[in-house]
């Protein structure tokens, strides 16, 4: 069945959402200050796009849910992110380079969403494209830096690589999404460009994408490990266990 | 009675409070009909965390002037550091925060050379491209070595 509006703005909210929290999980860990407050910043701009993206995906909806409706009392099988942004952060060469093949990703695609026909999704592009040219160059940092390191932080961003690639397919394809595209409301973004982007950004940082690797999908369908099922049960732990509380 | 217009504009951003929202470019507009004050927004960043302060606050500032005011926040099109006007950019410098520099061309640059508020030098270095708030980087200044806040230009 082809995916409509809303699956996709929930696809999108998620991404956000699950990312948002998974780097929220590195405050007060990370290695050093400067990067506690980076990441919570990056963090805060996911958490303002799922929140924009959330209420629209009520308005279409139609049912009266709220933003804190879709992140709080959905279970891991209704969230519809891909499987990419749920992976565990690891060590930092793991939580970056997750983050730089996801901001490589999503600045194509708030750039592109610019020209959709939806005004809502075209606004809010135009904002999170200028949040996102931050947090990508950020990442991209972090990468060439880790890559073109020591042999220890080297090995350990190719090990990252290698670990988090069989999770791109997914995150650059989302194949029963023709029809809104053809309808102008989601704008392809074309993953010969991101994967272009990316071997750049690889060669600069002495890394190599693994070729044939195999890849995993489900998450943009609602099937995710077990990993996002253990952070969802602690980030919504409050909202679940004390029904409309306010704090 | 104060023009409804007027005091939106001067009400004070929560993270900032030395400069107003009308000066950083906020107020998108500020209508009167017979019972109430539509006030239209523009938030700055999608994620920040002052954007109900800041409609609280209008309200507030709205109805101590016998004003019941209805504020929304409208994202098209995107606010900009464009639109911190030329007292928003001063208030900022006498504040210790490098104002922000043009962000018309359109693409997000952090190398260009941002000029220390406290000793003018442009021999200053970026820290973090994330600062305190979601709108400001950390630098330092080689030539007074004192660390500052930019505002980022976007």
């Amino acid at each position: 069945m082809p995916a409509d509006l809303l699956t996709h703005v929930l696809r999108q909210g998620d991404r956000a959402m699950v990312l948002c929290q998974r780097l929220g999980q590195w405050i007060a860990h990370a290695p050093e200050f400067e990067e506690d407050v980076a990441l919570a910043n990056i963090s805060l701009d996911l958490l303002g796009q799922a929140r924009h993206l959330y209420t629209y995906a009520g308005a279409l909806e139609g049912r009266g849910r709220l933003e804190d409706d879709f992140a709080y009392t959905r279970d891991a099988d209704e969230f519809f992110n891909p499987l990419l942004v749920e992976q565990p952060n690891g060590d930092f060469a793991v939580t970056m380079v997750r983050q730089y093949l996801h901001d490589q990703w999503a600045m194509l695609y708030w750039e592109a969403m610019i020209g959709s026909q939806d005004a809502t999704l075209s606004a809010l592009a135009a904002r999170a494209k200028n949040e996102t040219a931050f947090h990508l160059r950020h990442s991209t940092s972090w990468v060439v830096r880790l890559g073109d390191g020591t042999d220890e932080s080297h090995r350990r961003t190719q090990s990252a690589i290698d670990q988090l690639w069989p999770h791109t397919d997914e995150l650059t394809h989302a194949a029963d999404e023709t029809q809104l595209k053809d309808a102008g409301l989601v704008v392809p973004v074309s993953p010969i460009e991101w994967r272009a982007n990316v071997d750049r950004t690889f060669a600069e940082a002495t890394l190599t994408a693994p070729e044939d690797a195999d890849q995993i999908t489900g998450g943009i369908n609602g099937n995710h490990s077990p990993q996002l099922i253990e952070m969802l049960t602690e980030m919504q732990q409050l909202a679940r266990a004390h029904p409309g509380v306010v704090w | 009675m104060s023009d409804p217009a007027t005091v939106v504009a001067a009400v004070e951003d929560p993270e900032l409070p030395f400069v107003t929202i009308g000066e950083l470019g906020m107020v998108r507009s500020v209508e009167v009909s017979a019972h109430q004050v539509n006030v239209v927004l523009t938030p700055t960043y999608t994620g920040c965390p002052a954007t109900e302060q800041i409609r609280d606050d209008v309200v507030q500032a709205l109805q101590a002037h016998d004003y019941e005011a209805v504020v929304e926040f409208e994202m098209s099109p995107a606010w900009s550091t464009d639109h911190i006007s030329a007292r928003g950019l001063a208030k900022l410098k006498a504040a210790g925060i490098a104002p922000p520099g043009s962000a018309k061309s359109g693409v997000v640059v952090l190398d260009t050379p941002v000029r220390c508020p406290q000793c003018g030098s442009l021999r200053t270095r970026l820290q973090s491209a994330f600062g305190a708030t979601a709108c400001k980087a950390l630098y330092r200044c080689n030539a007074c070595r004192q660390p500052f806040e930019s505002f980022k230009a976007i």
